[in-house]
């Protein structure tokens, strides 16, 4: 029983979380991986892209609660994720032709494009901020959880409670759906596999008959839509606040380093290693342990390794150690 | 035109808007401005001589800038009453066991040959040496901690004079960036951006849970200052004389003469910095920097060890920025390690040296002042517009409503377009490199 109950702790403090979270720091790392795969830089503007869409998708669901208009047990937040997924898609679009075009066409070098990334993340910041506000905001309502703690706790009979929150279900389901989407997209169809030709070989796809331009916007509009989702999800799952979304790039970072930039599996893959090691070195492990261990040996403290502050410091080693050991990262990336 | 005359030209545009504001709002505004502008334009002098000159991407510049704050508090603040014999003497023991381990471990690595006994070994050495540091580490936190926790709660600092903290913090920025150095300026440069990042935020991090170092989010406030205390300059009678001789009010008068002190200081500080970059940029090293930003493969084959003189240039760039910093924090009287933010500390500076031309100080230097203004000013003139644009709109309308209240956010935005501005139509800034 007491093991039964460890397993419940651990499911419900570490695993379910961090699994959520994991998927959304994936669908972050993808956008950011597939730009560095196609476009060839490190886009710091991704967390305010992903700040953009959410912001959109707060502002329609406001809109449609307002109207009256809900999804039933669903966050009405999902159906508002298309329109903010289309808005989002404008505004990169427009970025690409008003700002990144010029600097592709002349060959910058890919520090150049991240220094003018730095200025598009200053705007898209701004902008968020202008239109919203900095301030937090809830937008998730339907049903709190799939399973609450007295549910389970009664269905089972076990001392500890497991809860799953709709949102990380919804963020799982969605996440998979995602990738499905994606794989498929760059596997199977004409344009996905263009686009894989032009990220191993630009030279190569060029001489074969590949527009880089509709290549490199269907990257952006595929960004857009893994951003939004990222960002849509994040917000549902915790609480919308710009200035969240742009810490969120060190891990989404980290995220598509240690999995090999570049390269969509490894993203996806790094997503959850650092989401995993952070929630794990974070998490008090006291109450897991008091079920695991005889009881003389039970810990005193809380078993914590680092305070949830240091969340950062637990990505940042991971990436140092990847980057040392292993410079492309654990699925070969590229490196321009 | 010449270059100097474009260049002066360029600077006295930029002092003339100071004073403008002077003379249209106040003089203590135009002053504030001066004095953080002298502050950015260190900060921006660091910066360029690591992107400028050896074309490090360093984004982490908040973290060395917070540093310089913290060696304030550690250099100058009074020492907390028994906090040594509590506990201080037992957090340091734990930090050394804490580095030992590491040491240790890395020591270990090289005589063993690569394998899973090697990795099973630094993993085991690595979690017993963390379990050690936070066993002794742990109950010395809590004891410095339990005294006087509303108001100290920390170790307090050396007692030495305020101005020595400057260079204090261009040492401990130098120190932490010798360390960071030393792991991380073998990565590309997208993988550097990312790597100071991070420690950028784990620096503010520490700063701000770590209530034993320097009170954490509880803030130091009072720190001493260099200059005199205005409630002092009005208690006294030669100078309200001065004062009244010049047909000031003595309030005014009085912070704008300790505004004026700060100004002097600062001014010589930057002189010397500057003074300092532009010889190491003529002279032969500065050669070899650029030579090695230009063509790194070229330079190593001429004999120059690229890493080592990046890791000298990072540490040099990173303890300007520390100076920077505790300058900045002695201007404000008091460390909150909660302002932080990589949008101000990091990125700002980063358009200053952009926006005034990478690889030119003078260009550094003027990106500091000019953007340094903008980020002031933009916030009154973006309301102002606001007002303006929305005059046709009726007074309880939501839309006026919501764009005079958002006019603050006005000036990340300028910022970005500022930036992309430059970039594209005078990719090399306003004073070029030569």
């Amino acid at each position: 029983m007491d093991f039964l109950n460890a397993i419940v702790a651990l499911s419900n403090f570490v695993l379910i979380p961090a699994i959520a979270y994991g998927s959304q720091l994936a669908l972050g790392a993808l956008g950011v991986t597939l730009i560095y795969g196609i476009l060839r830089f490190s886009n710091f503007a991704h967390g305010d892209t992903m700040a953009f869409g959410a912001m959109i998708a707060v502002g329609v669901t406001y809109l449609l609660q307002y109207w009256g208009v809900s999804f039933g047990p669903l966050p009405t937040a999902l159906l508002a994720l298309p329109f903010a997924i289309l808005g989002t898609m404008a505004l990169v679009l427009i970025t690409d032709r008003v700002v990144y075009r010029f600097y592709r066409t002349q060959k910058a070098k890919p520090v150049i494009l991240v220094i003018v990334s730095m200025g598009v993340m200053f705007i898209m910041n701004g902008l968020v901020r202008f239109i919203i506000g900095p301030n937090d905001r809830k937008f998730a309502d339907g049903e709190r959880f799939i399973i609450s703690v007295r549910e389970f706790k009664q269905m089972t009979g076990l001392r500890e409670g497991l809860a799953i929150k709709t949102t990380q279900g919804i963020t799982v389901v969605v996440a998979v759906i995602a990738v499905v989407l994606l794989f498929w997209f760059l596997n199977r169809t004409r344009t996905g596999k263009s686009m894989r030709a032009y990220s191993d070989n630009e030279d190569l796809a060029l001489l074969s008959g590949i527009n880089p331009e509709r290549v490199v916007m269907y990257t952006w509009l595929i960004v857009a839509a893994l951003a939004t989702t990222a960002g849509v999800l994040y917000g549902l799952d915790k609480t919308f606040k710009p200035f969240v979304y742009f810490q969120l790039l060190l891990p989404i970072f980290a995220s598509a380093i240690v999995g090999g930039l570049g390269s969509p599996i490894g993203a996806i893959a790094g997503g959850f290693v650092i989401a995993f090691s952070e929630v794990t070195i974070t998490y008090a492990w006291k109450k897991v342990l008091k079920y695991m261990l005889p009881e003389q040996l039970e810990p005193s403290g809380l078993v914590q390794l680092l305070s949830t502050d240091y969340k950062f410091a637990v990505s940042f080693v991971i990436l140092i150690v990847v980057l040392l050991f292993k410079p492309t990262g654990l699925f070969k990336g590229k490196s321009v | 035109m010449s270059e100097t005359m474009r260049n002066t030209a360029l600077f006295g545009i930029v002092f003339a808007l100071i004073i403008l504001t002077g003379f249209m709002q106040s003089w203590n505004v135009a002053l504030l401005i001066i004095n953080m502008g002298l502050i950015s334009a260190i900060m921006a002098l660091g910066v360029n001589l690591q992107w400028g000159f050896a074309g490090l991407f360093n984004v982490g510049v908040m973290g060395f800038v917070a540093l310089g704050g913290l060696a304030v508090v550690l250099t100058s603040a009074a020492p907390v009453e028994g906090a040594w014999s509590a506990g201080g003497w037992r957090i340091m023991i734990a930090l050394l066991a804490g580095a030992g381990t590491i040491v240790g471990t890395v020591m270990v690595r090289q005589r063993m040959s690569a394998g899973r006994t090697r990795n099973l070994v630094t993993f085991a050495l690595l979690m017993g040496g963390f379990f050690l540091y936070r066993g002794i580490f742990d109950p010395g936190v809590a004891a410095v901690e339990a005294i006087n926790p509303a108001l100290q709660g920390n170790f307090g600092g050396l007692n030495l004079p305020v101005l020595l903290a400057w260079p204090m913090g261009g040492l401990l920025a130098a120190g932490v960036a010798w360390l960071i150095g030393k792991t991380a300026l073998g990565l590309r440069s997208d993988y550097l951006a990312i790597a100071t990042l991070g420690i950028a935020e784990i620096i503010i991090a520490v700063m701000k849970n770590e209530d034993w170092l320097a009170r954490g989010v509880k803030n130091v406030v009072g720190l001493d200052r260099p200059v005199p205390y205005e409630i002092d300059l009005q208690n006294s009678s030669s100078f309200i004389n001065h004062a009244e001789g010049l047909g000031i009010d003595v309030a005014t008068a009085s912070s704008l003469f300790v505004k004026l002190n700060y100004a002097i200081l600062f001014t010589a500080v930057l002189l010397v910095i500057f003074v300092m970059a532009q010889m190491a940029l003529n002279s032969p090293w500065g050669r070899m920097m650029r030579a090695i930003r230009d063509n790194e493969v070229a330079a190593e084959a001429m004999g120059k060890h690229v890493t080592n003189r990046h890791l000298q240039i990072f540490v040099l760039g990173s303890a300007i920025c520390g100076i920077a910093g505790a300058m900045m924090t002695t201007l404000d009287g008091q460390l909150t390690p909660g302002t932080y933010q990589p949008l101000r500390y990091t990125f700002l500076i980063w358009v200053m040296v952009i926006v005034g031309g990478s690889g030119n100080n003078l260009g550094a230097v003027l990106g500091g002042f000019l953007i340094w203004f903008l980020w002031v000013q933009v916030e009154p003139f973006g309301l102002w517009l606001m007002e303006f644009i929305t005059s046709g709109l009726s007074e309880d309308s939501w839309l006026r409503d919501h764009l005079i209240k958002s006019a603050a956010h006005m000036r990340l935005l300028t910022m970005g377009v500022v930036l992309l501005l430059v970039l594209r139509f005078s990719p090399r800034g306003l004073i070029p490199e030569k």
